[in-house]
């Protein structure tokens, strides 16, 4: 043997790269609520854009070349190909930078990753979705994708409480599904400074008297800030919920989406890859987590 | 396994062999310390060492390296051919391959594989050599004084000769191209191999007991024993730089003068650093310091048990060897099992 043979890399071809961007064109951008607008992306690869899939409340790596990336949930439902929908806060250097740019801007997007909420094991059952604030972003693709798939689903109730009309992500959406039937929607603003809002005023879990809920055959699932997760929460407990049936999306910094780089820890645990979504159960069980 | 012997008056002979499987890097003298480093000679070449400052973490895991090339147009274009450069790591002591396994099961196994580090470590031939432990080290309390696993060749002393163990295939080249340097080891040679390894289990002089450590860190969660840490420690994050399984990264974008092209840059990071578990809009997950060194704590003994069925500590005592606040790993850990009240060793560290 010779020792050319020897020293040659061994190349890594064969390695899929789970940090590779795919480039997606922003092809609508619609400004829902002043800093949080929902981006439309296509990806520029059609191979790329047909091998996609998702769950709901699994998130993405984005993109903003020359910025960084950042972790976003994904807000379209796994039932409606080809186009992306992100509901992008603005708040960080990378998603400074994506509201700079205009539609047609070419970004990167890796994934999906985390968990996603566990779809299968909600089937035949009844579903209680509750969002508050900007928790509904991740929400709205479990949302669709239980009402595209109806029949899979027992009664199906949305509560949704934001602070004034002009806070609520995705409203004449979610306004419009007042008189639809097959789902109970129910949603409350605080305050009406505008004087336009028809529907319920009031806090979140004052729509709670609203509905009726059987805990042995309902999902609930949960996500907005931590004042929302510690009313709701004790109203859910109050109702005899069982803990793992009471699904939660938490918020950490995931740098890499792929559970290496350390940053979204919590407890024992990796939000991206454990979570993002954990039941109550998970959750007093792991430190620091709400 | 297969199992050969090379007498120590040959050893300068094997070394002129490894250049063929990629740039030679062994343990050579910097400051008061030892480091893994190109010798310039084989005289330069400490064979016999307590430790180096940095494990050999850093050939797999560079404390910076470019992931992507990127322009507007064409996108993200991946470094990886770049990764891949045949490099041989010799004298590893068998700890520090036992992180490097552990860090495979992070970054070389599960759903999500990191192809930067198989390619580096695909590429990395290791060279282990035993060691006498010093009132740093406390391996054999976390079982990884020995290894049968993760390196190439392992060299363990028996006197006049070093008994050397084959790892793989690539460590089987390396002996066949070392012909007549290699020798059948006998009878003798393992006995004396067998009296050597009690010795150096005997010779441990710093212990840790690992049973229900787990538990009791869940018992002690609420300890004011994390609030004394974080007034002693500064979280400068030597800590984590320093110990061979902490594998935290930042990645990052950066760009050319005028704009793009860029690199996408990843780095080594630190649970101890203030912003790691910052979110944009400003919330922070562990503001204070005794928040952040607990979680490093609780990352390594606690939560690797639950992941992983062991923690990721390997008991290489650089940690305390390193920390500018004297603060030792095993101090604290006896505290928190409530057989001990302090948290620093004797002097203030940074001896290295």
């Amino acid at each position: 043997m010779s020792s050319e043979t020897a020293v040659l890399a061994r190349p890594p071809k064969h390695l899929d790269n789970p940090y590779q961007p795919h480039l997606a064109r922003i092809v609508r951008i619609h400004r829902m609520v002043p800093d949080n607008h929902l981006f439309q992306l296509r990806f520029l690869e059609q191979s790329v854009s047909e091998a996609w899939s998702h769950r709901p409340g699994q998130f993405v790596e984005l993109s903003v070349i020359g910025s960084g990336e950042a972790p976003i949930s994904i807000s379209s439902p796994p039932t409606r190909r080809g186009i992306l929908e992100f509901c992008v806060r603005r708040a960080g250097r990378v998603t400074n930078a994506l509201y700079r740019l205009p539609t047609n801007a070419l970004v990167g997007i890796r994934g999906p990753y985390g968990n996603g909420f566990p779809v299968e094991e909600m089937e035949g059952q009844d579903l209680l979705i509750i969002a508050g604030g900007l928790g509904m972003a991740p929400l709205r693709s479990l949302l669709w994708y239980a009402l595209d798939n109806r029949e899979k689903f027992e009664d199906i109730t949305l509560i949704y409480g934001a602070r004034t009309p002009a806070d609520m992500l995705f409203r004449e959406e979610l306004l419009s599904l007042a008189d639809v039937e097959g789902i109970n929607t129910l949603l409350a603003v605080e305050r009406d400074p505008a004087g336009t809002w028809k529907h319920h005023m009031g806090l979140l879990t004052s729509l709670f008297e609203k509905v009726r809920i059987d805990p042995e055959r309902t999902y609930a699932a949960v996500v907005g800030p931590p004042v929302v997760y510690k009313f709701v929460l004790a109203e859910l407990l109050k109702l005899s919920f069982h803990k793992d049936r009471i699904l939660m999306s938490l918020e950490r910094r995931m740098k890499c989406g792929v559970g290496k780089c350390g940053h979204c820890g919590v407890g024992y645990k990796y939000t991206c890859i454990h979570g993002p979504v954990f039941t109550y159960w998970d959750a007093i069980n792991l430190p620091e987590i709400v | 396994m297969k199992i050969r012997k090379i007498p120590k008056s040959n050893l300068d002979l094997f070394v002129s062999v490894l250049p063929a499987f990629g740039e030679l890097y062994a343990p050579v003298r910097r400051g008061k310390g030892f480091a893994f480093d190109r010798p310039s000679r084989w005289s330069e070449v400490q064979i016999s060492y307590p430790r180096t400052i940095l494990p050999p973490k850093k050939f797999l895991l560079p404390p910076r390296e470019v992931t992507f090339r990127f322009d507007a147009k064409d996108g993200f274009r991946s470094t990886l051919d770049e990764a891949a450069k045949p490099v041989v790591l010799f004298g590893v002591h068998p700890y520090d391959i036992f992180g490097l396994n552990i860090l495979d099961r992070v970054f070389a196994q599960g759903k999500f594989k990191d192809p930067y580090y198989i390619a580096r470590r695909q590429n990395t031939t290791i060279i282990g050599v035993d060691f006498e432990p010093d009132e740093k080290h406390f391996a054999y309390s976390m079982n990884a004084e020995f290894v049968d696993s993760g390196f190439d060749l392992f060299l363990s002393d028996i006197g006049d000769h070093y008994l050397v163990l084959v790892g793989t295939s690539r460590g089987d080249d390396i002996v066949v191209m070392s012909g007549c340097l290699m020798e059948e080891p006998t009878e003798d040679d393992f006995a004396e191999y067998k009296r050597r390894s009690s010795r150096h289990r005997a010779a441990y002089k710093s212990r840790v007991e690992l049973g229900e450590l787990p538990e009791i860190m869940e018992m002690e969660y609420h300890s004011k024993v994390w609030d004394e840490l974080g007034e002693l420690c500064l979280s400068c994050g030597s800590c984590s730089a320093v110990c061979p399984t902490c594998y935290c990264f930042d990645i990052g974008d950066e760009l050319e003068l005028g704009g793009v092209p860029g690199s996408r840059i990843r780095s080594w990071d630190s649970c101890l650093f203030k912003n790691h578990a910052l979110v944009a809009g400003g919330e922070n997950f562990r503001h204070s310091r005794a928040s952040r060194i607990k979680y490093r704590f609780y990352h390594k003994q606690r939560g690797f048990v639950a992941e992983y069925g062991r923690p990721s500590c390997i008991g290489c005592g650089r940690c305390a060897e390193c920390c500018p606040a004297g603060i030792d790993i095993i101090k604290v850990l006896e505290t928190i099992r409530g057989e001990g009240n302090e948290l620093r060793n004797g002097s203030t560290g940074a001896t290295a």
